[in-house]
């Protein structure tokens, strides 16, 4: 990493810690401020934050891997998640899926190589009662079906 | 917008600030008492009191205390909070200011998951009309001395989260780890200070109770269960949606509200709650039968019982946040089982070590997740047996 | 007790501490319980684990540890409790009312038989080619509970590759089994922070900072993880094949120094109780392995005291005389383990390390020179070999500085597990061996070497000397029997003010050179403190980046593990504060015994600077040999 990509990181994580306070329980808000901007938490940041909040590194990662929102490697620009828990299984996630499998040419847990959408499954959005429900970000869609779902995705940036 | 929805508890008619205009005029003994009056149970799932759990942390001495909303809504088939906190954030946040009010806490912090974050802003700017209009902040509605103000802080995709010691963990920093219990929040909570930690609809269920009194609310339901529970129905039926039925209601008379026709089960209480098959239809929801948070999922005649038990199993894998033996092996173990029945390459004895097993993690994991994830296991092999072994192995996937 | 307060854990893994009574017979100060309906009384507070084994009922453990905050989470100890409708956990689980507690029900039994099935069917590999054979403590809990059939199946395969990147410690996580006192241990109980649990429900293992080899990150090789793990995960990086075979090879002249927390310990490998010193066995036993030579390190744990008294009295003169900018207050650096904390942590402070070498590396340094010459063998053929109660010396032996004989130093850093399996391995029962000496040149030490084994020995070392330079009086004049007491015990921090009054004695002739006398220290009180475990080290630390208190002392003694040497990471498993307690009690108790109790009074010392380090301490020749440097390593991760 470059002297300077650092220094704009340090600046980043100082400015953040300012935001939400010097002390362990601004860890989770600092992660998903750096998440937001970013779409991951690199190294350098992990351990910045780590120096801010006088804890250790791999407590630092340790609390991003516990959390599905969290990740430690770059992802696409947009991250698709499609629910998979019981009644949107049963109101045909599979067949959406399928499709957007299909249209993307990737399969679930990759990325496009334009790096434009990453996708991944989840567990219940909290949308039974309008499955197939899908996350776009942090947009959420329901009642996907596949067709609406190429809709839907021809219309990420 | 307001009141469209049909319910004479929860989603009977309420203006913002009532209950706080109400509270501040009256003594938090008066709180407490109209709370124990009305019988009122936590509405997430295990129907602790609310009011001997408020009576503690009032109880409690300290500098600081905190209310904490769980807004993590994740069990599977549950969405009722979503409708809370879109079209009623007026119940939920008055009802935390009551609290604030009745255990003489300055804090509140709505913990809402991560996948609902695309309600923060709304909430955010309700949370700052809220402001204005002095429901929140210093010296509440003229009250000297009462000051409460509301955060929000978001989660981030862990359904044990929901768990009320590990969302405090969450809330501090550290992975959504359960606490060992004693001692309880509401002695050692967020921050080892005394913390309350309510549902979404329990704040909600306050702020009626505290503009209608105590007793009015004890009239709905039954004795042990007291008002009226917001039912998220989702699954093989016409009209899914959240519905606002009184304690007491049996299973055949929600699915007839619903539309839900050839039903051959239903799971009352998501993945962690128990399958119900026809014969049982008659069951009442309350916490002296069919306990539930408000999940129903309905499924009909031609549903693979043990493809749904698959995705509850493999639900529990994912979400164990693994650190107690039983949940974090148990649960795989429980899968494997499954996978090797869907295979046609299991033993009936082996079947029963898992049955035994699961038996083990409902009493022996260190929290609620682990103490649940078997039920389904258990209902679903033990009132589905003739479908699921009775079929010359066809269970294929 | 070493102190547990200001754990900055996760509350999920904090004991609830509900202070007990100071005075039980208080109302409300004992509980009347019943444990497997049995009447008894605890005092208010006590865990349902405490409890068990005050009446002598056995619960049994697997993340529970006596040094380590509570965590709960193996489910091992959980008992009935009357009225819960769950099993608790009794390690977690304080007692505030009268419950009745069943230890032994069916559904007790019947879950800790889960427990173990489970974690057996995830633990990789197989007993009897295990290291840990006959000493993990889930093999025990399995053979306890008659767990012998693998109910829900055995994995075949390792699921993590094994870490062996580290000159100290091995990682094979398919062992592991997630009590996570290792993780308690690293940030707890040492603050390094290396290991932490990542991911979580199946996928959850201890990993490090983006599960980089140990040897990239900031790991200090303490060892303390090793030697609270259950299971076989954490092991040493053991080096005793190399050592075979140099000692099979007649060509090589194969020598050992053993150092006085190995010998206070080695017993419990043979069975023994905790707390007596084998120091004259071993000798005999390491001679029928088949070393040549057996030297004691204590020798130049008494020469330590010299180079770094000296090099302490030298700073306080240019200091105090000269006016000069030094690095005060000066830190031992026999700690492997704490030196590179330091070199981690607080790199802007390395200058206050002194440059003396530890006393295994002054030895290494001394034998492919001094005694090479002497014995008239090529230092070529000499293989040094270390036994010591530390891990971190693996490492310390392979930093690149410490090679001043023209060759590797120290060729092998062996700890006492090691050597007790060598001794094993040549059908020696170590207890029941003749004694016998060590071989000279180096036999005889003093006294000040052998607490070098103990928190607090290295000061109290110090001063024995320092004193006697300073006021030509005996120290037994002012410590009775001279044992410094006030530097002893094992609290976590400890710090001391010695006035050293008005009267001197005159410089004795190894310092002469250097100071002309003594009256710039008139009136000057010396301080100094001792902590153990890196935890307290840290404190100090930060006290002294903020100015505080410990920024004004002259002189502090850092080990890096809880109860210094004798509880280092090389030391028998297990580890507790009682076994530490009493292997203390054996160093001290050989101390007493010896005649000569002061390193300046060390003949061979003393004979060592007339012979060979002839410029004296802190001289040229010192300086090559037994002085080193250390490296600006900061605390960042590649």
């Amino acid at each position: 990493m470059l002297v300077l990509e650092k220094n704009n990181i340090t600046e980043e994580i100082e400015q953040l810690v300012r935001k939400h306070g010097k002390s362990r329980s601004s860890l989770l808000p600092i992660l998903q401020d750096v998440q937001r901007k970013h779409k991951y938490i690199p190294d350098f940041a992990q351990q910045e934050i780590a120096r801010l909040l006088d804890i250790h590194p791999v407590e630092v990662y340790s609390v991003i891997s516990f959390y599905a929102f969290l990740n430690t490697k770059p992802k696409g620009r947009n991250i698709v998640r499609l629910c998979k828990t019981i009644t949107c299984d049963l109101a045909g996630k599979d067949n959406v899926a399928k499709m957007i499998e299909r249209e993307l040419g990737i399969k679930f847990g990759e990325t496009t190589k334009d790096n434009r959408i990453t996708l991944e499954y989840v567990n219940c959005l909290g949308m039974c009662d309008q499955g197939p429900a899908l996350l776009v970000n942090e947009r959420v869609y329901s009642k996907v079906t596949p067709e609406k779902a190429i809709k839907i995705l021809n219309e990420i940036k | 917008m307001k009141n469209k929805r049909e319910g004479k508890v929860i989603f009977s008619p309420y203006e913002r600030g009532d209950a706080v205009k109400k509270v501040v005029a009256i003594s938090r003994e008066d709180v407490l008492f109209e709370l124990r009056e009305s019988i009122l149970k936590g509405r997430g799932g295990a129907g602790f009191p609310t009011a001997t759990k408020w009576t503690l942390v009032s109880a409690a001495i300290s500098d600081e205390k905190f209310v904490v909303c769980n807004a993590d809504e994740g069990e599977p088939g549950t969405f009722k909070d979503r409708i809370l906190l879109l079209e009623y954030p007026e119940l939920i946040f008055d009802g935390m200011v009551v609290a604030g009010y009745t255990i003489g806490a300055k804090k509140g912090i709505v913990y809402l998951r991560g996948e609902y974050e695309y309600m923060l802003k709304s909430l955010e700017d309700y949370l700052g009309e809220m402001r204005k209009d002095n429901l929140l902040g210093e010296n509440i509605c003229g009250k000297i001395g009462f000051n409460f103000d509301i955060t929000i802080r978001l989660g981030s995709g862990a359904y044990v989260c929901g768990e009320e010691t590990a969302l405090i963990e969450s809330l501090e920093g550290n992975r959504g780890e359960a606490r060992n219990r004693p001692p309880y929040p509401v002695n050692t909570g967020y921050l080892g200070k005394p913390t309350t930690v309510n549902n979404v609809e329990t704040f909600a269920a306050v702020s009626h109770i505290i503009t209608k009194g105590g007793s009015w609310f004890a009239k709905f339901g039954t004795d042990k269960s007291t008002g009226a529970k917001l039912f998220s129905v989702s699954g093989d039926c016409e009209k899914p949606g959240v519905y606002e039925l009184p304690w007491g209601t049996t299973i055949n008379e929600l699915l007839e509200i619903v539309g839900a026709k050839n039903t051959k089960a239903v799971q009352v209480g998501g993945a962690s709650g128990i399958c119900i098959p026809k014969s049982q239809f008659n069951r009442k929801l309350g916490y002296e039968d069919a306990a539930t948070g408000g999940s129903i999922i309905i499924f009909n005649e031609s549903r693979n019982m043990l493809h749904i038990l698959k995705n509850f199993m493999e639900f529990f894998v994912e979400e164990s946040c693994g650190q107690c033996t039983p949940c974090r092996i148990g649960n795989v173990k429980l899968l494997e089982g499954i996978e090797m029945i869907e295979n046609n390459n299991y033993t009936f004895s082996y079947l029963n070590h898992l049955k035994e097993l699961g038996k083990t993690m409902q009493v022996a994991s260190k929290c609620g997740l682990g103490q649940s994830s078997p039920n389904a296991f258990l209902s679903i092999l033990e009132n589905f047996k003739d479908e699921i072994f009775n079929n010359g192995g066809n269970n294929g996937k | 007790m070493e102190s547990r307060s200001n754990f900055r854990t996760p509350v999920s893994q904090q004991a609830h501490v509900i202070e007990k009574p100071k005075d039980t017979s208080t109302i409300g100060g004992m509980v009347a319980i019943e444990i497997n309906e049995k009447k008894v009384s605890v005092p208010f507070g006590t865990t349902i684990l405490e409890a068990c084994k005050m009446n002598g009922i056995s619960v049994p453990t697997l993340c529970h540890h006596e040094d380590l905050c509570v965590a709960g989470v193996c489910r091992i100890c959980v008992v009935e409790v009357e009225g819960m409708k769950t099993l608790q956990a009794s390690c977690a689980f304080p007692i505030t009312n009268p419950i009745k507690i069943k230890t032994s029900s069916p559904m007790v039994r019947k879950a800790r038989r889960h427990v173990i099935d489970l974690l057996l069917s995830e633990h990789y590999g197989e007993c009897y080619s295990c290291f840990r054979n006959g000493k993990c403590e889930l093999q025990n809990l399995a053979k306890e509970y008659g767990v012998d059939n693998y109910t829900f199946g055995h994995v075949t395969k390792p699921r993590y590759e094994i870490d062996n990147s580290s000159y100290s410690v091995i990682r094979d996580m398919s062992k592991c089994i997630l009590c996570k006192r290792c993780v308690r241990t690293c940030i707890d109980l040492q603050e390094v922070g290396v290991l932490e649990a990542v991911n979580r429900g199946h996928e959850t293992k201890i990993s490090t900072f983006l599960d980089k080899p140990l040897l990239d990150v900031i790991c200090i090789n303490c060892g303390q993880c090793i030697n609270r793990c259950p299971t076989a995960a954490l092991r040493a990086n053991d080096p005793s094949d190399e050592i075979w075979a140099a000692i099979d090879d007649p060509t090589k002249h194969v020598v050992i120094q053993t150092a006085p927390s190995p010998r206070a310990a080695i017993c419990e490998e043979f069975g023994m109780e905790p707390g007596h010193s084998l120091t004259k066995e071993l000798n005999t036993a390491l001679r029928r392995i088949g070393f040549d030579k057996v030297f004691d390190t204590n020798t130049t744990a008494d020469l330590t005291i010299i180079e770094e008294g000296t090099e302490l009295i030298l700073r306080l003169y240019k200091a105090i005389v000269k006016k000069e900018s030094v690095a005060l207050p000066q830190f031992t650096s026999c700690s492997p383990g704490w030196v590179k904390f330091l070199e981690h942590y607080y790199p802007e402070y390395i200058d206050n390390l002194s440059s003396a070498k530890s006393p295994q590396q002054m030895f290494g340094a001394l034998i492919k020179t001094f005694y090479a010459k002497k014995a008239g063998i090529d230092p070529e053929n000499i293989v040094s070999v270390a036994v010591m109660p530390c891990s971190a010396k693996k490492f310390e032996c392979n930093r690149p500085e410490m090679n001043s004989s023209g060759y590797k130093d120290v060729d092998y850093g062996l700890t006492t597990r090691e050597l007790a399996r060598m001794i094993k391995e040549a059908g020696i029962n170590l207890p029941e061996m003749p004694k016998s000496d060590f071989d000279s040149p180096f036999g005889e030490a003093s006294g000040a070497g052998l607490i070098f084994g103990a928190t607090g020995g290295v000061m109290e070392a110090a001063i024995r000397t320092v004193y006697e330079f300073i006021t030509g009086n005996k120290i037994e004049d002012a410590f009775e029997k001279a044992e410094v007491k006030p530097v002893r015990g094992f609290e976590g921090i400890r710090y001391v003010e010695l006035p050293l009054g008005e009267k001197f004695g005159p410089v004795p002739d190894i310092l002469k050179h250097f100071i002309p006398n003594w009256d710039w220290l008139k009136g000057v009180t010396l301080k100094v403190a001792v902590a153990h475990g890196t935890a307290n080290a840290k404190k100090i630390m930060d006290d002294i980046k903020a100015g505080g208190k410990f920024s004004e002392c002259h002189f502090i003694e850092f080990m890096a593990c809880p109860g210094g040497c004798l509880g280092g990471g090389g030391q028998p498993i297990p580890t507790t504060p009682e076994i530490r307690k009493k292997r203390a009690e054996a160093i001290y108790a050989e101390d007493e015994s010896l005649e000569i109790r002061k390193a300046h009074e060390n003949p061979n010392v003393v004979k060592l600077y007339e012979e060979f380090l002839t410029d004296g301490p802190c001289g040229h020749i010192s300086h090559k040999l037994l002085h080193t440097h250390y490296t600006k390593r900061g605390r960042y991760i590649a």
